[in-house]
């Protein structure tokens, strides 16, 4: 084997990568529907089944996104190794179902290809939503490239599967962005991927020789349990995550960073945190503006669910302004996720930094360098003379207004 | 043997245990249940207990086709399949209403389950609300008998008929008040590979407002007057039909339930029976019930 990854790059379109790693997961089941920008990813597993390229796998071209995700309930009851995805309005229309299989402890993963909800329809890319799903009961984890995309995917199944842990994950990637973009990937050796992800061994499941009963109703006396239950299998999962980080690390020798990642962040005075593609963009500004001798590094959220609260106090606690960039909005609270949940992290600890949310990329909405280099200016005047406002939306055009 | 442990909530006289214990009767020990929200549901698996002997799984209300269709596709993958049977049990308003699109997704791609619409014609487990299987001049809590209506407005939808334009190899009515021809019928439907979907008419005292010792009987009555006639399917085509000796009036049926009192008492219901009984005819023409 040679040591230059370089050598061992194809460049493929993002959706493969996934569909690959996918593959090379051994799913037994895989349940989908398609939508636009998620089709890429469902037609080339279809080409791998038509080509017998995964065995023992059966995929359910089904009649909806809600029984997409619903006919998953059942085969990963049944013991199945489950595999979904789709995008905006076929994950809210799967939103009941996402959160009766969290409930139900059932360890599927689902790639949600990122993009907007309507109205007004748009196909290209935010985060609203996967964000929508935040309380769940899902682990969330956000790709930036598709190196990292094809590598979270072992990693979901790794860590859902965990005895401990038993939930079911999403791994998000930028619809568009990076779904439908080629870049070098080493793809997953299957045979690297086999040491990584142990075989589904589930220790319940529907059996005609040891019957259980799955989906019981649960009275005011019992509910509260099962939802205490699933937070401490989020915090188990938190430790799992940076576990199964490092064994992905020595067996096939990438880095992505953990529950989050840093980038020129040790001295930075103005950190900005992001999630997802954009955090791409955001490095290059950071070299321009470091040239200019700005203080300025990035946080970036791998995992939003578990949100890792200590991992973030700690990288923010010297930071003189913090800079929240998020591709959604909580209507009526005007504010987007990642801000809220930066926020309500730092309150009741002794760092007492002010936090600048910037809501932008809605609805495809390009992110260009100057705008992250404006939103440096902003945080600039910010630490020098506080903060006045909290949040606000970015690039919108006066003229439509 | 039934698999449904004795025990469970039901109310006397309750037609989904009595459904339930066919089923499983007839289908004997390698099956896997799967139950929509409801009342079968709630009355046999409040946590930590559970009536069902055999494994069973609940996920929401309008997905018991879907999830059914899950499980066999895991167990063809996982070499598991074997001779075990997937049955999904489910009330009215789970099959006729909120859960025809995955009912009819997983019949279009033909997926190996059988499914068993258990149809009490209305949602009992909300308080008797109307569904799209409640039949007409029914009083229920939204389509309430008053001053201007007799009660529901709109006959049976024909779940059989669109179950059958799937090209199932098996489609057919059945009764709770029938035993042996509802066993008969799940036996040869589990017997079947693809698809098969069994209708059974299932009387409920609570919500039909009749004394629960009487729910054979009046279920019997359904057929006795052609209003719930008994036909298989076979790809599409009729090609079994238990006749009908001595037809009685639909009078007989409705004046035995509290859902049908005031087409007795009020003034104009004697119409209203009228178009039941043309309802009925239809049936006995339409089906060759006589």
């Amino acid at each position: 084997m040679t040591d230059n990854p370089m050598e061992k790059m194809s460049v493929v379109e993002g959706s493969y990568a996934t569909a690959h790693a996918v593959k090379v997961c051994r799913p037994n089941v895989i349940s989908a529907y398609p939508i636009t920008p998620q089709t890429h990813i469902v037609e080339d597993l279809s080409q791998f089944i038509a080509d017998g390229e995964i065995d023992n796998c059966e995929f359910i071209t089904i009649e909806s996104e809600f029984s997409a995700l619903s006919a998953l309930v059942g085969a990963s009851a049944a013991g199945a190794r489950t595999y979904s995805s789709t995008s905006s309005q076929g994950l809210e229309l799967m939103h009941e179902v996402v959160f009766n299989v969290s409930g139900m402890r059932l360890p599927t993963v689902m790639t949600v290809v990122n993009r907007a909800v309507s109205a007004p329809i748009s196909i290209w890319n935010d985060h609203q939503d996967s964000i929508s799903e935040r309380d769940t009961g899902w682990i969330q984890l956000y790709a930036e490239n598709s190196q990292e995309i094809s590598d979270l995917t072992p990693l979901a199944y790794k860590v859902a599967e965990d005895k401990d842990v038993m939930l079911p994950a999403m791994v998000c990637m930028d619809g568009f962005i990076l779904s439908h973009v080629f870049e070098p990937v080493v793809l997953l050796e299957q045979d690297l991927t086999d040491e990584y992800l142990p075989p589904y061994r589930p220790e319940h499941i529907l059996d005609t020789k040891n019957p259980k009963t799955f989906g019981s109703f649960a009275d005011p006396s019992v509910y509260t349990e099962f939802r205490y239950m699933q937070q401490k299998g989020m915090d188990i999962a938190l430790k799992k995550i940076e576990k199964a980080v490092d064994e992905f690390t020595r067996i096939f020798g990438r880095d992505h960073g953990g529950l989050i990642d840093t980038y020129r962040a040790d001295d930075a005075e103005i950190l900005l945190m992001a999630m997802g593609s954009v955090v791409g963009t955001i490095k290059d500004v950071i070299d321009e503006a470091r040239i200019d001798g700005i203080k300025v590094g990035l946080l970036k959220i791998r995992s939003f669910r578990p949100f890792p609260v200590e991992a973030v106090r700690k990288t923010l606690a010297d930071a003189a302004v913090i800079v929240v960039l998020d591709k959604n909005i909580s209507l009526g609270l005007n504010e987007g996720s990642l801000c809220t949940e930066v926020k309500s992290c730092l309150y009741n600890t002794d760092i007492n930094t002010p936090v600048m949310g910037f809501m932008l990329g809605h609805g495809g909405r390009d992110i260009s360098k100057g705008t992250i280099h404006m939103i440096i200016d902003k945080s600039q005047k910010v630490a020098r003379s506080g903060i006045k406002v909290e949040n606000e939306f970015v690039d919108v055009r006066g003229d439509l207004i | 043997m039934s698999r449904l442990a004795p025990g469970h909530r039901g109310c006397p006289g309750c037609c989904d245990a009595m459904a339930a214990n066919f089923v499983l009767e007839a289908a004997g020990d390698d099956v896997i249940v799967v139950s929509p929200t409801g009342c079968l549901e709630v009355m046999t698996t409040p946590y930590p207990e559970s009536a069902w002997e055999v494994p069973w799984i609940h996920s929401l209300f309008e997905n018991t086709a879907s999830v059914a269709a899950g499980i066999e596709s895991a167990l063809k993958a996982l070499g598991r399949k074997g001779n075990t049977k997937i049955i999904g049990l489910a009330g009215d308003g789970a099959t006729m209403d909120i859960g025809t699109l995955g009912l009819s997704g997983a019949f279009e791609r033909g997926h190996d389950i059988t499914y068993v619409c258990i149809d009490n014609e209305a949602y009992m487990n909300t308080g008797v609300q109307r569904s799209g299987g409640t039949p007409y001049g029914a009083s229920t809590t939204t389509s309430p008998t008053g001053k201007k209506s007799f009660g529901n407005r709109t006959q049976k939808k024909n779940m059989p008929a669109i179950m059958a334009a799937h090209g199932a190899p098996y489609v057919t009515t059945t009764s709770i008040s029938y035993p042996k021809d509802m066993m008969r019928k799940v036996k040869k439907a589990v017997d079947i590979e693809g698809p098969c979907y069994i209708h059974a008419h299932a009387p409920c005292s609570t919500g039909w407002r009749f004394e629960s010792a009487r729910t054979v009987e009046i279920g019997k009555l359904a057929v006795e007057t052609a209003l719930w006639p008994l036909y298989e399917m076979e790809y599409s085509e009729i090609t079994g039909v238990k006749k009908i000796k001595n037809k009685k009036p639909v009078e007989e049926y409705l004046k035995a339930q509290g859902r049908f009192k005031h087409l007795f008492t009020r003034e104009g219901g004697e119409k209203e029976i009228a178009k039941i009984q043309e309802i009925a005819d239809w049936n006995v023409k339409h089906y060759g019930l006589e």
